[in-house]
């Protein structure tokens, strides 16, 4: 079908939700380089970190493709409240098990967007989510991991995560914001919308949780941290991106 | 490729499996299977194609460059070397040769997949040192985005493996 304004605001709106979620966590989690709790999980998170920089700039290619600026410039030189990404990749990676519990919560929502993405009438977004999924499913597998051993460790491993799940899931819900633009992405066979992906992901990760024995926070009693999409963030994200662009700013036209 | 190469493509496919990759230099990129497409259409004039192994690969521009160079080096003047994610790689593109030179590399070369395959995969792979079985694998990332870490307790060596990708 032909693609009316609607279509490709839509289009871009989706494609910036999910390389600045990729860009702002892949900064995050490369804060544990140094720090994580023994080598291995201090490279796991610098790799993941790596990976998704990398998804994101693939993300930012397509949207310059499609009109916006350069990579660099669209990454570096943008203000908190042109972010669309969630709350829930802003905020400090805090202890291990809020950053575990964030990884696992994000990474199974991200491996299945990028599954629904694989049939995307978006051609060039239809080549990087076939990409991307066989990337994110060694994300996956090592939240799972982590999850699981821990479910099943000490009492205070217990209590801490499932703490972490309460403490994390109304900002993961987050995630699934709607957009101005579902009718325009779900008719177009762009995407088949945030509701879906939420309703995919809560089977996915109430399965996951329930096996590892933990509970869910009931969803209709929880509120979900809506605003990111739209420019609306936590006072996290300003100080991240002031992190995030001070070498860049020190000269922007400099040659890399 | 599914096109033929013609005589000109076949003489630049040659050289580029002289092109090592800048992180495991046993093994070519033709062989790492990142080369999508060779097309000369004329004398002089080369566009080449490459499909990262990973999309976060930092050596993808260091790669770009290193083909570009080979094709002045064999006379080409007209260049063009684009990324392309048209086709994704993945670790079944690697071809016997390169399996080959991973090992050479100390590196365990990935398991062959149908598209699908569980992650399990990764529990028992082969020890490149003593092509022991009885191995442990310890963290499904490593000092690159393609490797795994890995032990083996047979010999008692920690080792990497390229991990597999569909």
């Amino acid at each position: 079908m032909e693609f009316t304004d609607k279509h490709v605001m839509g289009l871009k709106d989706l494609l910036y939700r999910m390389a600045d979620d990729l860009l702002i966590l892949g900064h995050r989690n490369s804060e544990w380089t140094g720090l994580g709790p023994i080598l291995e999980e201090d490279i796991a998170f610098s790799s993941m970190a790596q990976d998704k920089i990398g998804q994101s700039l693939a993300l930012f290619e397509i949207l310059h493709e499609l009109g916006e600026s350069e990579p660099d410039t669209v990454a570096f030189t943008r203000n908190d409240n042109q972010f669309h990404s969630c709350q829930l990749v802003e905020y400090p990676i805090g202890e291990y098990d809020f950053s575990l519990v964030r990884h696992f919560f994000f990474d199974h929502a991200d491996a299945l967007r990028f599954e629904m993405l694989t049939d995307t009438v978006v051609e060039p977004l239809q080549m990087v989510a076939r990409k991307f999924k066989g990337e994110i499913k060694y994300h996956t597998m090592h939240a799972d991991i982590w999850l699981k051993q821990l479910g099943s460790s000490s009492e205070e491993a217990k209590l801490r995560m499932q703490h972490a799940i309460n403490e994390v899931f109304p900002l993961a819900l987050g995630i699934f914001e709607p957009s101005d633009y579902e009718a325009e992405l779900i008719e177009s066979g762009i995407f088949a919308g945030e509701a879906e992906l939420q309703s995919r992901w809560l089977d996915k990760i109430t399965h996951l949780l329930t096996s590892y024995g933990y509970t869910i926070p009931v969803l209709s009693d929880t509120v979900s941290a809506y605003g990111g999409r739209k420019g609306k963030h936590t006072p996290f994200l300003q100080p991240l991106l002031d992190e995030m662009t001070e070498v860049f700013r020190i000269d922007p036209a400099a040659e890399w | 490729m599914v096109k033929p190469l013609n005589n000109r493509e076949q003489i630049i496919k040659s050289a580029l499996e002289m092109v090592a990759d800048p992180e495991i230099p046993t093994i070519s990129i033709v062989d790492l299977g990142i080369v999508t497409k060779i097309e000369s259409p004329q004398e002089k004039v080369a566009n080449i194609q490459l499909t990262p192994t990973f999309s976060g690969c930092p050596a993808l521009r260091v790669m770009e460059q290193l083909v570009h160079d080979k094709l002045i080096e064999i006379g080409y003047t007209e260049i063009s070397v684009v990324t392309s994610f048209e086709t994704q790689w993945n670790t079944n593109m690697i071809s016997d040769k390169g399996r080959e030179a991973l090992l050479k590399h100390g590196l365990a070369p990935p398991v062959k997949h149908d598209g699908y395959f569980e992650l399990d995969v990764l529990s028992d792979t082969p020890c490149p040192l003593c092509g022991s079985r009885n191995t442990t694998m310890k963290s499904p990332f490593g000092p690159t985005l393609c490797r795994s870490l890995h032990y083996c307790n047979n010999c008692s060596n920690a080792f990497e493996g390229f991990k597999p990708v569909s």
